[in-house]
């Protein structure tokens, strides 16, 4: 049995050094070179870290809808586990959402939560309709019926992302500042600062989507090891080749 | 920089950054605990044909 393999996926040491340099690259715009911002002053730096966690978090769910229909289609359980971990890790970003758009309003609108803001009450609701998943997804023991009402669950969710998001956008209310829109709002150096740190969270998504799927992918295959260890003759007679990989690299 | 993160809305900014780092930090802690349990028990695995007799 080889285990002097390494654990991680293909590609990963790679994608950690691009994710740290962009995420370095990002942290030193934000606070040496954008400017600061002439209305919110330096408060306004919240907005580099908390959307584009936000925009990462609602495509990761789209993400985790695209993967699931990719696993009904094929019947391949390598596709609902990487939907599953999209969503865990979207699920973790909104968090990150929540909290740091809360800060801001804490110290621009003096409350930590608005609830008459569509964009704020719209982006708790995905984020509770995505904290059911899991509960959803485990209440389940049968791992066949697990993954396919997941699936069907995540593909429901990821098609209402796109259009609650549209219909925010077609809002009349506006408190919430919009930070992309059609009439560029952001001057050179703050988007340029924003981009890198979107770039930043996209590939910091990549990463971690990554490492998590090598885990559980490195468990699986340890459990179906011990599994054939136990069920074969203890002569000391030498296992059978380690198990293929479920399909994650 | 620092005197800007020093006043009272720089500490907001502050402490939302750090929310970022804490969260990033608490999920490599943990994937990175579970892969050590997977080496762990892999190398235990390995171990176990050679001790037998």
């Amino acid at each position: 049995m080889r285990t002097s393999s390494p654990l991680y996926g293909k590609g990963l040491r790679t994608l950690a050094i691009a994710t740290a340099l962009t995420l370095t690259a990002a942290g030193v715009l934000i606070f040496f070179y954008a400017p600061l911002d002439a209305d919110q002053g330096v408060i306004q730096k919240i907005f580099y870290v908390h959307v584009p966690l936000a925009i990462v978090a609602l495509c990761g769910f789209v993400a985790g809808g695209l993967m699931a229909i990719q696993h009904l289609r094929t019947g391949d359980r390598s596709w609902d586990m990487r939907s599953y971990v999209a969503i865990h890790l979207s699920i973790i970003f909104g968090v990150g959402v929540l909290i740091t758009g809360s800060i801001w309003a804490k110290r621009s609108w003096g409350h930590w939560w608005v609830w008459d803001e569509p964009v704020l009450v719209s982006f708790l609701i995905v984020f509770l309709l995505y904290c059911c998943y899991q509960p959803l997804r485990f209440a389940i023991a049968d791992r066949e019926r697990q993954a396919r009402y997941a699936s069907v669950f995540a593909i429901a969710a990821g098609a209402f992302v796109p259009i609650n998001f549209v219909a925010v956008r077609m809002a009349v209310q506006e408190v919430h500042p919009r930070v992309l829109s059609r009439t560029g709002n952001l001057p050179g150096d703050m988007q340029l600062t924003f981009l890198v740190a979107l770039a930043g969270a996209v590939l910091l998504f990549l990463t971690l989507w990554k490492l998590e799927l090598t885990s559980k992918n490195a468990s699986e295959q340890l459990g179906r090891l011990r599994a054939r260890l136990e069920a074969a003759p203890p002569s000391g007679a030498a296992p059978e080749a380690p198990p293929a990989p479920v399909g994650v690299s | 920089m620092a005197l800007v993160l020093a006043s009272t809305s720089g500490k907001y900014v502050a402490a939302a950054y750090l929310v970022f780092l804490a969260l990033v930090l608490v999920y490599v802690v943990i994937i990175a605990s579970k892969i050590a349990r997977i080496e762990r028990e892999l190398h235990a695995l390995a171990e176990q044909p050679e001790k037998q007799p």
